[in-house]
């Protein structure tokens, strides 16, 4: 499967799985989503578990409170990522704080999806990155996978966590992974092991990162499409790195980020967002914090630069193989 | 040759920004005599089954059932026997005798804040009345009545007010940030209107599950101002959502009058038309009236007939909080000129007018309201009041972020345990 389809079998597992999961979104019911992520699930489940909305993010985050405090598990998706902002008191003073404020008694267990990323030309409003925007707010889990298997899996571990989880899908790698050399022929998902998604139920934990690389050079901590431009640019380069795949950025894998860096005693971070305060920042403190004697280089981060989203300099604005073979090459030099 | 857009030449006049200004500012005296005051009775009673249409001149009228005579009239009237009356008055009291116990506790010190719902008992207590004690309660922060009205003890209310120990909410919400769901009533958040469009999703979710409970929400007039206030109504009217949305029009938002929220050029019950919603507007301080308006919308909601908007005419009596002085931006005549007068009272009167009520009985209800509180009050500070100690261990702080503590948060308690060591080596001050 493609990531399409394999968000798609997940949405589809358990709105079979559990009543009281229900979907709602601009463009999602009738029309199967603008990505095609719901396509068919209407038909098969009904208007009343899968359905349109007016266009107010605000609304769609609101109303899936409510829902979530009846006792349904809602699915709100968000059409793309830069359009969230109108749901961002919903999300960070309510379905974040539900639980908390009231000692329990009222819980959020909702998943907002929403496709995210640059590299396909979106400009400044169909590309943002905006994960370190509820990575700060507590009470909030945020989840990002860089395969249809990580997809499938966490979506799911989403849908059932009784907590409120963000789950940001890179739109760049729904159809094939992206490495990030972009006057290459783009690829598909066929064939490849991590596109392998069983048709029915299965988790993949949230809170645990993936090792995709083994190598003792240094640590690539990325997540999402950068995942798959970090082991291409290493491929290139022949430098043995231990990548690791986040998944989860809160809550995080910090056993797995110590157990490699001190290791390999070498740590580069990657994301597509914007440098200053994003995620990079928060990871670049822990790795320092928690494993600095063993830290052989200072930590590298390389970012999204600290401007909006260009559209014609897309190609030079995005983190790809220049930017992370110097941070790599800066960092096995000291 | 001019082109599009060229001003030279214009003989337009110049533009002017219309600011809104209060009729009364301090020491200005008052003359109420513009507010249109209907007849009671006047205002007719469509069926609950009408279209959202048939209610639109309700939208702009006052639908009043107590006259001067304090007499119920006309066909709003609800009918209610002297039982429920009675209680209604009882808890509109109790409401009252709280507020002002509890005001004078923050004044003493024993909390850091406190919020008054003087002269807009009605628009909580007997709203709540008119709903079944399942249907979801979605309030804003002035509706202890409708917590009163569900029989909430005065100490857990207390307790939450004062965080201490026995605060159920563990000392984690500002007072009277209430939450109930034994009660159906939703956890309060400081955030405005954000409850809006929850109440329009809990109605929504029940109506998916061929449930039969609707949701009832509250929000000043201020707040409609909200986006959320926009997309609720949105929301609500498309998917026919079983929900009322009570508006309460206390005139002010803190220091800002209701002409701020758009007041000057439309009722706010009228925002139900551009919706397609039934609208309805009444005298909140009438208590029948504002019992027939919601019992009517909860009738029409069970049904399937969709949400309706009540605007609850009203006047906050009080200041905005113990953190506010309206005699800074308002006249203090206002509060006695209100010319649709006082909720308990126009309530007490009437039982006295259908001989089911005196004055002694009154003055009796109040004292023994007066020593409950009291009772409560004291019942409470055994189990602490802010500051003093007797408050939730250091380790609750980091619970119900998640449902389980992640390692970040468990790194963090740890160190808050370990402070205390150090900032509070005889405990927290008695």
């Amino acid at each position: 499967m493609n990531m399409i389809e394999a968000i798609n079998s997940a949405l589809d597992v358990m709105l079979d799985r559990d009543d009281n999961v229900t979907l709602l979104g601009e463009d999602i019911g009738y029309f199967g989503g603008v990505f095609r992520c719901t396509a068919g699930l209407q038909e098969k489940y009904g208007k009343t578990r899968v359905f349109d909305t007016p266009i107010s993010e605000c609304g769609i985050i609101g109303v899936a409170v409510g829902m979530g405090a009846y006792g349904l598990r809602p699915v709100p998706e968000i059409q793309f990522a830069d359009y969230i902002y109108p749901g961002l008191d919903q999300l960070i003073s309510e379905a974040a704080r539900l639980r908390y404020r009231s000692a329990g008694e009222f819980i959020a267990p909702m998943t907002v999806r929403s496709p995210f990323g640059g590299g396909i030309f979106g400009g400044q409003t169909h590309s943002q990155s905006p994960e370190a925007i509820f990575t700060h707010v507590s009470g909030l889990k945020t989840v990002i996978p860089a395969t249809p298997y990580d997809a499938k899996g966490l979506l799911i571990s989403c849908i059932e966590d009784n907590d409120p989880t963000i789950f940001f899908e890179p739109k760049r790698i729904y159809n094939g992974p992206f490495d990030g050399f972009y006057d290459k022929p783009a690829k598909s998902w066929k064939g490849r092991d991590d596109a392998q998604v069983p048709e029915g139920y299965y988790k993949i934990p949230l809170g645990k990162a993936r090792q995709v690389t083994e190598g003792d050079q240094l640590t690539i901590l990325t997540y999402g499409t950068m995942v798959h431009v970090a082991q291409a640019v290493c491929e290139e380069k022949g430098v043995e790195a231990e990548i690791l795949d986040l998944r989860t950025l809160v809550p995080l894998d910090i056993e797995a980020i110590e157990a490699s860096v001190e290791r390999t005693g070498r740590c580069l971070i990657v994301h597509e967002a914007t440098r200053t305060s994003g995620f990079g920042a928060e990871l670049s403190a822990l790795v320092t914090e928690r494993c600095f004697y063993h830290l052989e280089a200072a930590v590298e981060r390389v970012t999204g630069f600290d401007t909006p989203y260009p559209h014609s300099l897309e190609w030079a604005y995005f983190p790809g193989p220049v930017r992370i073979g110097e941070a790599i090459d800066k960092i096995l030099a000291e | 040759m001019a082109k599009a857009g060229d001003k030279e030449g214009s003989n337009r006049p110049a533009l002017a920004l219309h600011v809104p200004e209060p009729k009364y500012r301090p020491g200005d005296k008052v003359d109420f005599s513009h507010i249109q005051v209907p007849e009671a009775g006047a205002a007719p009673r469509p069926d609950e089954a009408c279209e959202a249409k048939e209610t639109y001149p309700l939208c702009d009228d006052l639908i009043r059932v107590l006259g001067d005579d304090d007499k119920a009239h006309g066909p709003w009237d609800p009918r209610l026997d002297a039982d429920t009356l009675r209680r209604m008055l009882r808890e509109m009291a109790l409401t009252r005798a709280f507020d002002t116990r509890m005001y004078r506790a923050q004044r003493q010190g024993k909390t850091s804040f406190y919020m008054k719902c003087t002269g807009e008992e009605a628009t909580s207590v007997c709203a709540t009345h008119a709903l079944a004690g399942d249907d979801m309660i979605f309030p804003s922060y002035r509706q202890q009545g409708c917590l009163i009205a569900r029989g909430y003890e005065p100490e857990e209310m207390i307790n939450q007010i004062y965080s201490n120990k026995a605060d159920k909410l563990k000392g984690r919400q500002l007072p009277i940030m209430y939450c109930s769901k034994r009660l159906s009533f939703f956890t309060i958040s400081g955030n405005l209107a954000t409850q809006l469009p929850q109440a329009t999703g809990f109605a929504m979710a029940s109506a998916s599950k061929g449930d039969s409970r609707i949701a009832a929400t509250w929000v000043g007039e201020g707040s409609t101002a909200e986006g959320d206030f926009h997309s609720a109504l949105t929301f609500a009217t498309v998917y026919n959502a079983p929900v009322i949305f009570n508006v309460i029009n206390n005139q002010w938002a803190i220091s800002s009058f209701s002409g701020f929220a758009g007041a000057e050029r439309a009722t706010f019950a009228a925002r139900a038309i551009g919706y397609g919603m039934a609208g309805l507007r009444v005298d909140g301080n009438d208590p029948l009236a504002v019992y027939a308006a919601e019992r009517w919308a909860a009738d029409r909601a069970r049904a399937n007939g969709g949400p309706t908007l009540i605007e609850h005419f009203t006047y906050r009596a009080e200041g905005h909080s113990t953190s506010d002085d309206p005699s800074a931006y308002r006249s203090a005549e206002e509060r006695d000129e209100w010319p649709m007068g006082d909720p308990v009272m126009r309530l007490k009167n009437h039982l006295i007018a259908l001989g089911e009520w005196s004055e002694e009985q009154q003055a009796k209800q109040d004292a023994e309201l007066d020593t409950m509180v009291k009772q409560a009050q004291k019942d409470a500070e055994k189990n602490g009041i802010l500051g003093h100690g007797l408050h939730h261990p250091f380790h609750t702080m980091f619970e119900d972020v998640f449902e389980d503590l992640p390692w970040h948060l468990q790194e963090q308690a740890d160190q808050a345990i370990r402070e205390r060591e150090i900032k509070f080596p005889e405990g927290l001050k008695k």
